[in-house]
């Protein structure tokens, strides 16, 4: 790098990789844009998968599905207390049905300990019971693994984009890739719906698109074809009876159907495995549930299947290479992969961003680490989270926080406010409800949805009518005004 | 000049009798399958001259709420229901609004005014 | 923190609350709270424009605006009674230790002598009611909608479909006609609507708005807002039949699923539920397994008419003055209530008898199926100890019986509600 010019990196996707990314490389003196083309990040994958630490056992060994998912898990682990990130270490079981099964279990135990998984253990019918009594009677054993941990993914997503504004790195959303310039054979830069971002090198985090985006520079060497995974989330109430992550015997394709708890508390079972009709395909599908409810009803015959709140559909962005694609691009001098990234790919993300940041140090041999770099994230206020000495204070300082607008999660008026104007801050009602939590509960924003697109508009300064669910396009409600809606004649 | 016959489901009590009533030029000339005289007349008046009370809102300008909710002074012909809400539609009434105050007079000239069913501030 | 006490603390300011603070107030609490969350009284009739509340209570055909305004002028002429508005409740204790939050007076804590719970119902949602298909906007709750049409100003789409023929999705057809757009159809996946008549004639067939019986919802497409959803004709189990698919093209749903008292308070402070109600078990008092505790309105089970509510909640009003005041005495037995064949559920589940109580008990029933010329019967050891023909009877409507109390005075243990065809 010659005098004070800082190379340029644009990041594609705003996923968990891709924020994971962000934050990595705003640790060096880069000059780190990311662009997203949704209205917020991690809308895509990141959105809607099991939202699971993996404790690294249940990828073959010397693979780099192992490598990252291992050191991903102790960077979540390092990182954890100063992003403030929501990670509950409830540990995992994976539950033999039969004991035919328990062979397979000694083997994920093998894999887990090339791996470098410290603490597994193989447990007999009596010991998983007593972890899980809501489980079937007639399972045969489990290996358990208490390094394992639930995660709230767009929470962690939103975090390391956080911290990465927070050193100068931008995030743009509704910004949507449409070329890559490439110059001598070389990346330049980067068309977008926002503009030309001329760029040094470009991070390939497109998730279900990053073969696309790929393709779009030149290199053609993987497909990404995603498979679909639908779930269904469980109310609060009735999710007390699953207190680990509970997996099924793997198969060739996935970790299987299995049972777990969110970090906020909320029983959910899935995902099935079908193929997707296309890459925004999130459609749930009857035969769809129906699988996911009959593969649960395997390891728990007793679902609360009536306190259902919601069901959806994620997709996996796996690869026709059957493992992450991370590296310098071999037919593009200044592409960077991080591509293919399916489960563990939330666990790995930090992982492979430190990879990344790896990469460009090789290519930048006097990188330099910024010396006033901020680790730390101010503290998101969860009020309901609070002792009432600290809950009267806040409400003394900025009533707002004494106006309760989600009554299932208890979400005030004064955090729905922060949500909106912190860094990165929340456009959209999804915005809203993944950053503070409104509408996450049992009526499912049936209440608060309508007042939080009120107080959108009054914070933004925009019309109701300008505000979306989530996607560009979602708008929710029309103005009242005659010829508005007439599609009666009177 | 041929019997038209409706079939009417009597609102009156919760039986919910399913009937039928003969009209002629407009006029009704015979009912039946109801089990009392008020359905009957319930009926005939249905097929012959069938009215309802409108509900709906009108823009406020300056309340703490943008509509007043309304309610109609009397019950209008029911072939008036929408072409009388349409016309609401276009209406607006400055805050403040207090119950029972009237905010259209005369509406499409029914003879049926338009009162507020709740007050509402001045923001 | 601001801590006061209080004889009766009344949970909710909608119908069932304003009554339960008036009638405490009337038998003689001193001090009685009203706690509210929204910023005005009256809970969901403020947004149930329509007409047709308060022929009962009143003798009057009212709006729901105007029954508010009706029970708030009640609770001014009471006196005595705090209210407080956009207020939380947050916590409450077995024994009877409220914690509130409101942006006007931040953190209080309230030590009542007796509880009235009157939070009423939510919605259930899309996902109790599992419909495939993409999470694109332009889904609501009917009543979410009806807030925002009604109160607002704004509307949720032009062209829709209402799933579910509840009164309020009924409704929500005549509203959403009578402001241009245009209802394609109301799916409704039972053999019978669950709308009361009057509705049926007045908000659909008024408008030709088409009635889909036993047909379900199977889809919903559209990637950020509804396009269509497609429907399916239902066998007797309720499955869809396969070749039945009909789609509409719309831009808005509106669900209209059932309602669900909303029991998340009652439950953390270990008052016992009912499955059958989704409210509390309650005596004829209306008090709950938690002494000091009662339950009135929607909390306790949804009602299909304010009048009923505002009645139940008289009596927990009542209850809750004389608990306080601690004049309610001992029973000298308690008998069980429960829902024997064609009966769904019903209110009260218990009764408790004082020796020499001569009043009839108001039993509120719901059944199972529609049906015509049916008996209705109180069955006591398998003897019939009351009985009543009734003409008619829908789950929509719940049926209204005084029960006397030569009927439950002999009677010890348990009581059974039937509801069976009569012999011609």
């Amino acid at each position: 790098m010659e005098g004070n010019k800082k190379s340029k990196v644009v990041i594609i996707g705003g996923g968990i990789v891709g924020c994971a990314i962000a934050w990595e490389l705003a640790k060096y003196q880069l000059d780190v844009t990311l662009v997203e083309k949704q209205p917020d990040l991690a809308m895509e994958t990141t959105k809607a998968n099991s939202a699971i630490l993996h404790a690294g056992f249940a990828a073959r060994p010397g693979t780099l599905k192992a490598r990252y998912n291992v050191r991903g898990l102790a960077l979540y682990r390092q990182w954890e207390a100063a992003l403030g990130l929501e990670i509950e270490y409830v540990g995992s079981l994976v539950v033999a049905r039969q004991a035919a099964e328990k062979e397979k279990l000694a083997e994920l135990l093998a894999w887990g300990e090339a791996n470098g998984v410290p603490d597994l253990e193989l447990l007999d019918r009596e010991a998983v019971l007593a972890l899980e009594p809501a489980l079937s009677p007639e399972i045969a054993g489990a290996l358990w693994a208490p390094g394992a941990a639930v995660i709230w993914p767009f929470g962690a997503a939103l975090a390391f984009a956080e911290n990465a504004v927070a050193n100068g790195a931008r995030v743009m959303t509704d910004c949507e890739v449409r070329s890559i310039a490439i110059a001598a054979g070389r990346v330049a830069g980067v068309e977008t719906s926002r503009g030309f971002l001329p760029a040094d090198v470009v991070v390939n985090a497109a998730g279900v698109w990053a073969d696309d985006i790929s393709r779009m520079a030149g290199d053609d060497s993987f497909t990404i074809t995603p498979r679909k995974g639908e779930y269904v989330l469980f109310d609060r109430a009735a999710s007390g009876k699953v207190r680990h992550i509970i997996f099924p015997i793997p198969t060739a394709v996935s970790k299987g159907i299995l049972i777990s708890t969110t970090v906020h508390g909320n029983m959910f079972i899935g995902p099935n495995a079908q193929p997707a009709a296309g890459k925004d395909d999130t459609a749930t599908t009857e035969a769809g549930m129906a699988e996911v409810i009959a593969g649960a009803q395997k390891l728990m015959p007793d679902l609360p299947l009536g306190k259902a709140i919601v069901e959806f559909a994620g997709l996996r962005a796996g690869s026709d290479r059957g493992d992450f694609i991370i590296g310098n691009s071999a037919a593009v001098d200044g592409l960077v992969q991080a591509a293919g990234i399916e489960s563990p790919g939330l666990t790995a993300a930090p992982a492979i961003a430190e990879r990344i940041g790896e990469l460009l140090c090789e290519r930048w041999p006097n990188l330099k680490k910024r010396a006033d770099h901020i680790p730390d994230n101010p503290k998101t206020v969860r009020f309901s989270k609070l002792s009432a000495a600290e809950q009267a204070a806040l409400i003394e300082q900025n009533p707002l926080y004494g106006r309760v607008i989600c009554r299932c999660e208890l979400i005030t008026e004064g955090e729905i406010i922060a949500a909106i104007n912190r860094p990165c801050g929340a456009r959209t009602v999804d915005g809203v409800k993944r950053r503070a939590g409104t509408g996450l509960g049992r009526c499912q924003g049936g209440f608060c949805g309508p007042r939080v697109v009120l107080i959108l508009a009054r914070e933004l300064g925009v019309p109701v009518t300008a505000i979306v669910k989530d996607a560009a396009g979602s708008s929710l409600f029309m103005d009242k005004l005659p010829g508005h809606c007439e599609v009666l004649k009177p | 000049m041929k019997n038209e016959v409706r079939k009417i489901s009597c609102i009156v009590c919760p039986m919910g009798c399913v009937g039928t009533v003969e009209v002629r030029g407009g006029i009704a000339v015979r009912a039946a399958g109801f089990t009392c005289k008020r359905g009957e007349a319930y009926a005939v008046d249905e097929v012959t001259a069938p009215r309802r009370v409108l509900t709906s809102t009108v823009r406020v300008v300056g309340g703490v709420l943008p509509l007043a909710p309304v309610v109609s002074s009397r019950p209008l012909p029911k072939e008036q229901l929408l072409p009388a809400a349409r016309c609401l539609a276009t209406m607006q009434v400055a805050a403040p609004v207090q119950e029972g105050q009237v905010v259209v007079a005369n509406l499409l000239g029914l003879g049926v005014d338009m009162v507020a069913t709740r007050a509402i501030a001045v923001a | 923190m601001r801590r006061q006490n209080c004889d009766v603390a009344v949970i909710g300011g909608g119908p069932a609350g304003l009554a339960a603070a008036v009638s405490a107030r009337r038998h003689g609490a001193q001090k009685v709270l009203l706690l509210e969350r929204d910023r005005e009284l009256g809970g969901i009739l403020q947004q149930c424009i329509h007409n047709g509340f308060g022929l009962q209570r009143y003798d009057e055909e009212l709006t729901g605006p105007g029954y508010a305004s009706r029970a708030a002028r009640a609770l001014e002429a009471a006196g005595g009674v705090e209210v407080q508005l956009d207020t939380m409740v947050v916590g409450l204790t077995p024994d009877k230790v409220l914690r509130t939050v409101s942006p006007a007076a931040g953190l209080q804590e309230v030590q009542a002598k007796a509880v009235v719970l009157a939070m009423g119902c939510r919605e259930r949602t899309r996902g109790a009611i599992r419909i495939p298909g993409e999470r694109p906007a332009g889904i609501y709750t009917a009543g979410a909608a009806q807030r925002m049409v009604n109160m607002e100003g704004y509307l949720p789409g032009k062209e829709i479909v209402i799933v579910g023929s509840g009164d309020i999705g009924l409704i929500m057809a005549r509203r959403m006609t009578l402001e241009g757009a245009q209802v394609k159809a109301v799916l409704e996946i039972m053999p019978y609507s669950n709308g009361l008549t009057r509705n049926l004639v007045q908000c659909l067939d008024d408008f030709n708005v088409p009635l889909y019986l036993s047909h379900t919802i199977t889809r919903i497409e559209g990637k950020s807002r509804v396009t269509s959803v497609t429907c399916m004709a239902v066998d007797e189990n309720r499955c869809p039949i396969p070749g039945t698919e009909k789609t509409f093209a719309c831009d808005c749903v509106l669900l209209s699923v059932g309602l669900i008292p909303e029991n998340e308070l009652s439950e953390a402070t270990g008052i016992a539920l009912d499955p059958l109600t989704g409210g509390p078990v309650v005596d004829q008092h209306r008090e709950t397994s938690v002494p000091g505790f009662f339950a009135a309105g929607n909390v306790l089970q949804v009602h299909d008419l304010v009048d009923w509510v505002s009645a139940e909640s008289d009596i927990a009003g009542r209850s809750a003055a004389l608990f306080a005041r601690q004049l309610r005495p001992a029973p000298e037995k308690t008998l069980l209530l429960q829902a024997g064949s064609g009966v769904r559920n019903v209110v009260p589940q218990r009764l408790v008898c004082q020796p020499g109580q001569a009043e009839a008990v108001r039993l509120f029933i719901r059944v199972a199926q529609p049906a015509r010329n049916v008996r209705l019967r109180c069955l006591c050891q398998g003897e019939t100890c009351y009985e009543r023909r009734l003409p008619i009877v829908k789950p929509s409507e719940m049926v209204v019986v005084e029960l006397p109390s030569a009927a439950y005075q002999p009677a010890s243990g348990l009581l059974t509600i039937a509801v069976e065809e009569a012999a011609p």
